[in-house]
């Protein structure tokens, strides 16, 4: 008789989807048009010339490092709670909010190594790109931590188990996006700077 | 169990049948969650935005008609703009293009068309209680209205509005010094395009979102409405679109106001060096039109889209080649983001490059000639029903055969030296896009009002609007190609400077004319929309007999469209005047079990599944109702 009703009440929607989630990949289909037109950007606009050549800090290699480490924590944050072990949870989503948090902190300190190499927002396009794309992936990035932080909060009301699962698995999309996105960025970086 | 508490669950947040609405006049017409209600905000503040673009064109094209005439009497409301002399301050004619093509094409035919019908009409065609997000929605409306207010705002600065034309190119916008434009005008302008963008994603996530997850039982994608084909491939085309039109105005936002060379290189005002170097204006030219020719498309596909349905519904005949309308929207939709580079054959770009731009944009011709031949079979030989929303659309479709005319003349790298900026371009994209799409957000209107609110608007003043704007609109553009052709550029504050435009002046007289006559026509609508409203007859259930789900919704549905069970769909929307029918038109609710004198061979072998569908859903209703007790 369940499986009836789920028939009927699912009726409707159609494909399994949950809209919300749905949505999400929407929104994530935009972000990757805004760097796609970024990074377009970049390359038409470096093979004009006139383009300043200087290495890139070394700290992205550390930052990359950094994000990478954060989804495998927050994997492990979404098997802890798809098994329902709340403990590894919340430490696990701790783990990982602070892991986005250091990268932030990387990430500015690679501003700071730019400026030691006399390389400013304002100048050559070579160096404002880098820093478009550096400051509009934190922006992303901090709305990012901002949904980890609720995951977080909610995981210590225990609202979040295998049974409720939409937050984290929406939060570990994002989450994960934004590292490949900055890992794209990265590589995108080393080959064409 | 557990799976099934949380499909309830899931069912419970989407559904509004049970919910009681007690709205307060907040909650009902200000910060409504409700498909409707933002649907008709969009339309108000759609119209509200039409009536001053229109005014600003008037403005411009009595300077362009009669260079001669005292304007002082617009002082009132011009101020300073106007010298002593009752003359128009050239500057502000800049600003006056800029903000008409700004606010036309985004804050009227983005919004006002895609705002309104989408909203309105996805969730009550496809059959769902509301968006797929409310929240959102509402969110997506309150956006579009902050960037109203602030481009609203910018109209009254003392410097002015934004002035670098609504393309908006650097260097001359990024520069302060550049005119008097380029200031406070330019950065509101920007600010409020920011907002404007975030509206037009909140909103296309959500369409897409709906039509894919939230369409009734039975409602396949080759039972969809073409309306909601149209609005579903807009929402995609604006979801890949506008991003990329954020990222050349946050650049252009940086150049302006932290002193960053995108697009700045080697500039000299008065003699003296700029420091910003490297930049390059035709890279703002590549993002720009990468979202400014999709633009295009986000304008006019709904347009279609409504079109279609209104010609279906009134030749009393199924759409012509539904699945070629489908294809070709679609075609248009793919191709739409490959031709970008049509706008820039005189930039500097390569020739080469210019004729794989010149062969993609020819390609545009092929879908569009599909659409406008299957809109003239359907037309062919139909029990033709001359409704003004009918009228609009057949309108509709002459602009779109006129004007697309001349789109293949500019689709060609080479006649575009000669035509590129002339008034031959503003000739074509007035008709092809901005009047095709306006009339087809007037056939809306006409077609729709009774569901939006439940009365009719008046036929007879709904003829004379139509005949008056739709000569009007030939009479304001038709003369215009032979201008253009002449060689005149646009964006000109004078005509009379110059040896050979100087024998346009007569011809320019009579655009202008017919202009404001036009403009005028529209204040017909706007009393009958409004008074309609009110006191217009009220309407029956299903007053143009159409087939679609709307129309078995009450006459004033709430919140949640249907007061039972969401109707499930048997059948495409195009069931009109089929052979052995009883009536001329059979709804999509209506089982094909039902009506065994008009099944056709395979239809019948579908009634067998039907069937067998219903069985197992009454078992489940049964079930329902054990459970219940």
């Amino acid at each position: 008789m369940e499986e009836k009703l789920a028939y009927t009440e699912g009726a409707e929607q159609p494909i399994s989807m949950h809209p919300k989630k749905f949505a999400l990949w929407l929104f994530i289909v935009s972000v990757v048009m805004i760097f796609a037109a970024l990074t377009s950007a970049y390359i038409v606009r470096q093979s004009e010339g006139n383009w300043l050549e200087f290495d890139l800090p070394e700290i992205f290699w550390y930052s990359s490092g950094v994000i990478l480490l954060s989804s495998l924590t927050l994997h492990w944050a979404y098997t802890s709670a798809k098994n329902d072990q709340l403990d590894q949870l919340k430490l696990a989503l701790s783990i990982t909010t602070l892991l986005g948090i250091t990268f932030l902190v990387t990430q500015w300190y690679s501003w700071v190594a730019l400026v030691d190499r006399d390389v400013y927002f304002v100048g050559n396009p070579a160096g404002s790109f880098l820093y478009v794309f550096t400051g509009l992936h934190a922006i992303h990035l901090i709305s990012g931590v901002i949904f980890l932080i609720i995951i977080l909060i909610s995981s210590f009301r225990y609202k979040i188990h295998s049974q409720s699962m939409t937050v984290m698995e929406m939060g570990a999309t994002f989450w994960h996006f934004l590292g490949g996105l900055w890992v794209y960025l990265f590589i995108f970086l080393l080959l064409n700077h | 169990m557990a799976e099934a508490s949380i499909t309830s669950h899931g069912a419970v947040s989407h559904g509004h049948d049970d919910h009681e609405h007690h709205d307060s006049f907040i909650t009902k017409y200000i910060f409504s969650t409700d498909h409707k209600m933002i649907g008709k905000q969009f339309l108000v503040s759609g119209i509200f935005w039409a009536l001053i673009g229109g005014f600003l064109s008037i403005v411009f094209r009595l300077q362009l008609g009669f260079p001669d005439m005292d304007l002082s009497f617009l002082r009132p409301i011009m101020g300073g703009w106007i010298d002593e002399a009752g003359k128009l301050d050239p500057n502000f004619y800049l600003a006056l293009v800029t903000m008409h093509g700004t606010i036309m094409v985004f804050f009227v035919l983005t919004a006002g068309l895609s705002g309104t019908f989408s909203n309105f009409l996805i969730p009550l065609q496809i059959g769902a209680r509301d968006m797929a997000s409310g929240f959102m929605n509402m969110l997506s409306y309150w956006f579009f209205f902050l960037s109203s207010v602030i481009m609203f705002v910018s109209l009254f600065l003392e410097n002015g509005p934004a002035g670098g034309g609504w393309v908006v190119y650097p260097p001359l916008s990024a520069l302060e010094q550049a005119i008097p434009g380029s200031g406070l005008g330019m950065t509101l302008w920007l600010v409020s395009m920011t907002f404007f963008i975030v509206s037009s994603l909140l909103g296309g996530i959500n369409y897409i979102t709906t039509v894919i997850n939230l369409r009734t039982k039975g409602m396949s994608f080759s039972r969809l409405p073409l309306t909601i084909w149209a609005f579903f491939l807009t929402a995609v085309i604006g979801l890949l679109s506008f991003p990329v039109l954020f990222a050349a105005a946050l650049l252009l936002v940086f150049d302006r106001s932290f002193g960053t060379s995108f697009y700045l290189a080697d500039i000299y005002i008065a003699g003296e060096a700029l420091p910003n170097t490297g930049g390059s204006a035709v890279l703002y030219q590549h993002l720009f039109w990468f979202l400014g020719h999709p633009e295009v498309y986000i304008v006019l596909l709904p347009a279609l889209g409504i079109t279609s349905e209104v010609i279906a519904t009134n030749a009393r005949k199924p759409i012509f080649g539904y699945q070629a309308m489908i294809i070709s929207l679609l075609g248009i939709t793919v191709l739409s983001f490959v031709v970008w580079a049509h706008h820039m054959f005189v930039s500097g770009l390569n020739p080469f490059l210019g004729s794989i731009f010149m062969f993609l944009t020819l390609i545009i011709a092929v879908p569009s000639a599909v659409k406008v031949f299957n809109y003239l079979t359907t037309l062919w030989r139909g029990n033709l029903i001359f409704t003004p929303a009918m009228l609009f659309s057949i309108g509709l479709v002459s602009f779109f055969i006129s004007g697309g005319l001349t789109g293949i003349h500019l689709g060609n790298s080479a006649i575009d030296i000669q035509l590129h900026d002339t008034y031959f371009v503003v000739a074509h994209f007035h008709l092809v896009m901005g009047s095709a799409a306006f009339f087809g957000l007037l056939a809306g209107v006409y077609h729709w009002f009774p569901k939006m609110f439940g009365r009719m608007m008046d036929a007879r003043l709904g003829y004379i609007h139509f005949w008056l704007t739709f000569i009007g609109v030939y009479m304001v553009f038709f003369p215009m190609h032979y201008i253009g052709i002449a060689g005149f550029p646009r964006r000109y504050y004078s005509w009379t400077n110059f040896e050979f435009s100087n024998m346009y002046t007569d011809l320019n007289m009579f655009v202008s004319a017919a202009a404001i006559i036009t403009f005028v026509a529209q204040f017909i609508f706007i009393f009958n929309f409004f008074y309609s409203m009110y006191r217009g007859r009220v309407a029956s259930l299903n007053p143009w007999r159409s087939n679609t789900l709307e129309w078995t919704t009450p006459l004033h549905p709430k919140h949640g469209n249907w007061p039972g069970e969401i109707p499930t769909v048997y059948r495409w929307p195009y069931d009109y005047s089929k052979p052995g029918a009883k009536e001329d038109f059979i709804p999509q609710t209506i089982p094909l079990s039902s009506t065994p004198e008009s099944n056709l061979p395979h239809e019948q072998e579908l009634v067998k599944l039907e069937k067998e569908i219903m069985k197992e859903e009454g078992e489940v209703l049964v079930a329902n109702e054990v459970k219940e007790k």
